[in-house]
């Protein structure tokens, strides 16, 4: 893994030396982000700036520290790399700064659509889009003789010919650990079955219908074709299952399809029959059950005016055209200037093409994301039904939401 | 000791004291009765690469007007220890109305998830504190007799799980659970079912966090009874082999009750470590089958909830757990104490 980040910096660092920027900065910069490989990649290339430190803290565990690290003043960060979930933290806790001047002043390379703009002031700029679609095994797949399933249905139906031909025991794979990840799940589904979290234009939740049962069924059934451990299953034991070639068929982040295509603890079978397509739809409806997603920076409000500008060319330095080369364009579906989509890409294309719902960018969706992820442990161990499982999560987040003063 | 050189003495323990421990627990009762400002929300325009739409957002300005008007928040009195995630006043209340049968009573009660929580912190403490102290003064006792040359040697592995960190000692055992590891693989051979996974099921869950309990702390038992076994009156013990004492006998007339002073020190620390159990559960990823006050504050802290207020409320929870759990040991010190002078 080592190695394999130190081969990376130095792919990056032969690449910008030869088209050296200028990247000149005459204040700290620190940034804390995700660790994902688009992330590392980024990252990099903002440390190649001179003049000044430019330092990095890419953990998965970015979201327990930005907000605290970013409160103070001056702030520890004075960048974070979040997502559009994240962001809203940040924001309520106000402590990023509007970019409209910085943006005027050095965002030449920008394109419109990567400004995120609340009521009109740019609070982040985006660099990379993604989303959860179907990651499948072509040669599995084959066998069965069925083409790659467009519905979730056709999943369930796939994953158990597979196992009733004897080839797999738990075809279907997924990240559905309890908390954040199974959340998400949730609310992919919960999507494709055309519910809404919220009653119009309030904070108070109205996930206890039809939709959210159905969307609790359906996943439940997912899970008798999963590894029985599914629940303590993150994004990465999910992939490292597939990378040790016990699943055909999952719901994968496109920004994690690049290192299931690496032969590093998988087998060439594996890798050279690791397919996408676009994400999978539920219960005969048309949205696609994924969210979109972007990933993009922040400039920390509490630091001086100095360290926001050095920040913020650092972090232009690290998502300029000439950082995509061979190695990086792969990792993700940049949205940077001249990105020629690759192969990798597809599943977020047809993603974002097809009408998928963007994750909501509420002030109060993170309360019902992480109710959510405490409450439906219950339901997938078949502890509770799916209706009182649901109750539960409305009553946790209305606890919750009363608390943080939205309701 | 004169009271004047007893208060200077004192002094700088006291201060410290008072600094970092009183002041912490005086900030987080504060905390625990304060909620944060109503939101001013506002619905805005918000564009990202996917298009723009209407989405609500929090007023900052005023909201921020409300925060300087009062820094604290909102006085909000008990209402979150009486709210869902804690104490659920209402929710028990409901539930015993309600009940078909006590059973029925403590499945509803189980579902809130402080009473869950209470119940596996309860459980691990009781069943993990007294294994612990038998298992620490075995392997003292084994130590103890062994040759000098090899005591060294014993000492130092019997100590490792203790100088392990817990998050790490506990991914390196889910690790070799999972029903692909080491251990995982070798139950499912001996059970011969193929399905057998310990992480699926709440019971086997529980266990292997108990397990895993008792491995980490008795390393501290054994070294404490250890030095008490250096400490053993010879005279006592030889007097009694004289008298013809089995090897249980010694250790059952003269070895424990010289320990029993220890055991009540060990059981004083492990009770209220264990009480704060919280790393095994990370480590385990078993949030969907065991929860404790310590995960929850935890949770409500991380990621995108940032609950201060009920955070400081489970803490203070916390705080008079701990205190319950130990009043019985610290009155039979007090007692002892009383009846010595």
């Amino acid at each position: 893994m080592l190695f394999k980040k130190l081969a990376l910096a130095t792919a990056i660092g032969l690449v910008s030396t030869n088209a050296m920027a200028e990247c000149e900065i005459g204040a700290r910069v620190s940034v804390v982000g995700n660790e994902f490989p688009a992330i590392q990649a980024v990252g990099a290339a903002a440390q190649e700036c001179t003049g000044a430190e430019v330092t990095t803290n890419l953990t998965s565990e970015h979201q327990e520290i930005n907000v605290a690290g970013m409160s103070g003043t001056p702030a520890e960060y004075t960048s974070a790399i979040i997502a559009n979930s994240s962001i809203v933290a940040l924001m309520n806790e106000d402590v990023i700064r509007p970019l409209d001047d910085l943006v005027a002043k050095h965002g030449g390379d920008l394109k419109p659509n990567q400004l995120i703009t609340i009521d009109g002031k740019v609070m982040a700029v985006a660099f990379m889009a993604n989303a959860q679609h179907l990651v499948y095994r072509e040669d599995v797949l084959k066998e069965i003789g069925v083409e790659p399933p467009a519905t979730y249905e056709d999943m369930l139906a796939a994953a158990k010919m597979i196992r009733e031909k004897g080839i797999m025991e738990n075809p279907i794979g997924g990240a559905y650990a309890a908390g954040w990840n199974l959340a998400q799940e949730f609310n992919n589904m919960y999507i494709g079955m055309g519910g809404e979290f919220f009653k119009q234009g309030t904070a108070e939740p109205s996930i206890n219908n039809e939709a959210g049962v159905a969307a609790l069924e359906m996943m439940k059934s997912l899970s008798e074709y999963m590894n029985p451990d599914f629940l303590t299953h993150d994004s990465n034991a999910t992939s490292a299952e597939w990378k040790a070639g016990n699943v055909a068929i999952m719901n994968m982040w496109g920004s994690r399809v690049g290192p299931l295509r690496e032969t590093e603890g998988s087998s060439q079978e594996v890798v050279d029959n690791t397919a996408i397509a676009g994400p999978m739809t539920v219960g005969g409806n048309e949205t696609p059950a994924t969210t979109l997603w972007w990933d993009g920076w922040t400039v920390a409000k509490n630091i001086s005016d100095e360290e926001a500008e050095a920040t913020f060319i650092a972090m232009m330095n690290g998502i300029r055209p000439d950082m995509l080369n061979e190695e990086t364009s792969p990792m993700a579906v940049w949205l940077i200037d001249g990105y020629e989509p690759t192969p990798a890409a597809e599943g977020v294309f047809d993603a974002a093409s097809r009408n998928s719902v963007p994750y909501p960018m509420l002030p109060f969706q993170g309360l019902m994301h992480s109710a959510l992820g405490d409450e439906l442990g219950d339901f997938m161990q078949g502890k509770e039904d799916a209706a009182t499982a649901l109750a539960d999560v409305e009553a946790a987040y209305t606890a919750k939401a009363k608390e943080g003063g939205f309701l | 000791m004169k009271h004047k050189t007893f208060f200077w003495f004192i002094l700088p323990t006291a201060l410290a004291m008072l600094l970092f421990i009183a002041l912490p627990i005086v900030s987080v009762v504060i905390q625990s009765i304060f909620t944060p400002h109503e939101q001013v929300l506002k619905v805005v325009e918000s564009c990202d690469p996917f298009g723009c739409k209407e989405t609500t957002s929090v007023d900052q300005e005023a909201t921020q007007k409300l925060r300087d008007a009062k820094p604290l928040g909102q006085f909000a009195g008990l209402a979150i220890y009486r709210d869902r995630g804690h104490l659920a006043v209402d929710e028990v209340k409901a539930a015993w109305q309600t009940r078909e049968g006590l059973k029925d009573f403590f499945k509803t009660i189980n579902n809130l998830p402080f009473y869950r929580a209470m119940g596996f912190t309860l459980t691990f403490t009781f069943v993990v504190t007294p294994l612990l102290i038998v298992f620490g003064f075995v392997i003292a006792l084994a130590v103890n007799s062994l040759h000098r040359h090899l005591k060294g040697l014993a000492i130092f592995f019997s100590l490792l799980p203790m100088i392990v960190t817990p998050l790490i000692g506990s991914l390196i055992l889910f690790w070799m659970v999972d029903s692909r590891g080491i251990v995982g693989t070798a139950l499912q051979w001996l059970f011969s079912d193929p399905n057998l996974s310990l992480k699926a099921s709440t019971g086997y869950t529980w266990i292997m966090l108990i397990v895993y309990g008792v491995w980490h702390a008795a390393p501290f038992a054994f070294v404490v009874f250890y030095a008490g076994l250096q400490t053993l009156p010879q005279d006592t013990l030889e007097s009694s082999m004289i008298d013809g004492a089995s090897r249980w006998q010694q250790i059952r007339y003269v070895v424990i009750p010289h320990l029993m002073p220890l055991v009540t020190f060990v059981a004083l620390m492990q009770l209220m470590d264990n009480f704060r159990v919280f790393e095994p559960i990370v480590g385990f990823n078993a949030q969907a089958h065991a929860t404790s006050l310590s995960w929850i504050i935890f949770n409500d802290l991380g990621g995108e909830t940032r609950a201060l207020s009920s955070a400081a409320t489970t803490s203070v929870l916390t705080i008079m757990g701990v205190a319950i759990l130990l009043s019985p040991v610290l009155i039979r010190t007090w007692h002892d104490f009383k009846v010595k002078h």
